[in-house]
């Protein structure tokens, strides 16, 4: 029972996060305000032109901050260093290498992660045996860090691909599949009363009710997935890999090279907001009939 | 309403229906027997916990009685049925569906071919005035207009039964008191089988032929009263002598109960 209610805590905050993040990028327009539209018009631009104003002087001073951090002493390479690094890095085709290899590995394990705990997420939904026959494994594998088992995996699995995408499918997998499943458990009664009296079978009900009406959860569900198969891919290529962003920092360690890690730590940072950018669009998208608020 | 000659279109017979409540046993319905006429507009009320709406789930085939049986055109009622239509208090519109997808969703299902769906959304859509809504997604609509895409969602599918478990009851007065005379407008031009649930005295009188008062604990029928006032029902039978006596006479009824009489067997 105790276990149950850790569960749809988590979920519930994730979908907190889903929707403040779904709000703030809807503001502009979700706000009407009353009076003439055109009248409106110009202070709501300015508001939105101050933040981004307010975003680039922040980022600037902080780079800026960096470069004085940088040239008085303490041991950091200065931005313009880092930048010369990168494309020294893209021109010895290095950086490419490792995105490549980073992305395919992140890719796949998410997507297979996501492919199983979808489905998985509704059977345990909707039948009660799949839920009593799953609930105990994925409760006690997510209380296990994915990170945890590699090395057990990396036994098992040898030193390929395998185990990495390995511990990142299970990475994604657990976070999705628990909200799936609360998804539709918590699918409001009446929409599925209000297809039956209209002739809907159990088949269609799936079909047409829990499966929109879970959508939201399962977007959720992927982007927390998401990033947290990238934390774990990170991690996974500082511990074994050939290459990839993780594996190059963890050669640029031994070199002493901070420049590399710069780079390779900036690159994540950008890939991994950019992916997170792109699922939020695709949950706007999909998700655009919910009432926020 | 003579039940030799004209069999009641819907029929409750000796109706029990007890719920498990940790180790008693709570009795939502005990002995409701009821008929109803076809094309009549029967509304039900009564205090929360009488169990009008688990009465409406039986006989919309939500739920399945502990004892007796309902009975629609004279067949037990095992689960939904495409001749009952059922609104509820929430709406229960399909959120991620425009006003017209919801309306086309049950003609889908009956297999209807696409341009035939569209032409009878569409008569539907405009009998409840959302012509101009017919794109818009429900969370563009008010509470009134998202009830009446659920009245047209209903209509569509051709019921000869309308259920309608207190389907004004999240709207506001005025809104209300529009939606009840829109409602009897339709009801006048598609007659129907309507059993209308509410907790609301005026318009159980405004609404129906007759009022089957509810009581708790357990639930029963307590009374019915005929509702005599000539229909097409306007502003003016609201304001006259016979609709408050009647709607006195149902208050007394719904709001001083005597403990465990139950109508017909109640001693007087």
């Amino acid at each position: 029972m105790g276990q149950v209610i850790v569960m749809t805590d988590s979920i519930e905050q994730a979908a907190a996060r889903s929707v403040a993040a779904g709000g703030s990028a809807t503001t502009g327009v979700a706000l009407p305000g009353p009076g003439p539209a055109g009248g409106r018009r110009p202070r709501r631009m300015s508001k939105r032109m101050k933040l981004l104003i307010l975003n680039a002087v922040s980022i600037i001073g902080g780079i800026a901050i960096w470069w004085v951090l940088a040239e008085s002493g303490l041991q950091l390479p200065t931005p313009p260093e880092v930048l010369q690094k990168s494309i020294q890095m893209w021109n010895a085709g290095i950086l490419q290498e490792d995105v490549a290899a980073s992305l395919a590995r992140v890719l796949s394990g998410f997507l297979l992660g996501t492919a199983v705990a979808i489905p998985v997420g509704f059977l345990m939904g909707w039948y009660t045996t799949a839920r009593g026959l799953f609930e105990p494994w994925i409760q006690f594998f997510r209380t296990i860090p994915p990170l945890a088992l590699l090395p057990l995996v990396l036994v098992l699995m040898g030193i390929g691909e395998l185990p990495k995408v390995f511990v990142i499918f299970l990475a994604a997998f657990l976070a999705c599949v628990i909200s799936t499943y609360q998804g539709v458990v918590s699918v409001d009664r009446t929409l599925i009363n209000a297809a039956r009296v209209l002739g809907a079978k159990d088949g269609t009900i799936f079909a047409r009710v829990i499966v929109p009406a879970s959508t939201p959860f399962i977007l959720v569900g992927m982007r927390v997935g998401l990033g947290s198969a990238w934390a774990t891919l990170v991690a996974a290529e500082l511990l074994a890999a050939q290459a990839g962003l993780g594996f190059r920092m963890q050669q640029a360690q031994i070199y002493y090279d901070l420049a590399t890690i710069f780079v390779n730590i900036v690159i994540i940072g950008i890939l991994g907001l950019a992916m997170d950018r792109l699922l939020l669009f695709a949950e706007t998208k999909l998700t655009a009939w919910q009432e926020r608020r | 309403m003579n039940d030799t000659v004209n069999p009641a279109k819907i029929s409750v017979r000796g109706i029990r229906k007890t719920f498990e409540l940790k180790d008693t046993e709570f009795v939502a319905l005990e002995r409701v027997d009821l008929d109803i006429a076809d094309n009549e507009f029967v509304t039900v009320v009564g205090p929360s916990g009488c169990g009008k709406s688990t009465l409406m789930n039986i006989l919309a085939g939500l739920e399945e009685p502990t004892a007796g049986e309902a009975l629609v055109d004279g067949r037990s009622v095992h689960g939904p049925g495409p001749e009952r239509g059922v609104i509820f208090q929430q709406y229960a519109l399909f959120p991620w569906l425009t006003v017209r997808k919801n309306v086309e969703f049950g003609l889908k299902l009956a297999g209807l071919a696409k341009a035939e769906r569209r032409e009878r959304a569409e008569y539907f859509i405009r009998m409840v005035g959302l012509e101009q809504f017919a794109d818009a997604l429900p969370k563009m609509l008010s509470g009134g207009m998202k009830q009446r895409c659920a009245i047209a969602r209903a209509y569509a599918v051709n019921p000869s039964i309308l259920l309608m478990d207190e389907p004004f009851g999240a709207l506001d007065a005025l809104t209300r008191v529009k939606l009840q005379e829109q409602l009897l407008d339709t009801w006048s031009s598609e007659k129907r089988t309507v059993m209308f649930i509410t907790h609301d005295v005026d318009e159980a009188v405004f609404l129906g032929n007759r009022v089957i008062v509810m009581a708790a604990r357990p639930g029963r029928i307590y009374d019915v009263i005929d509702v005599n006032l000539p229909y097409p029902r306007a502003e003016d039978v609201r304001l006259s002598p016979e609709f408050t006596e009647l709607r006195n006479r149902v208050w007394h009824s719904v709001y001083h109960q005597e403990a465990g009489a139950v109508a017909g067997s109640a001693s007087s």
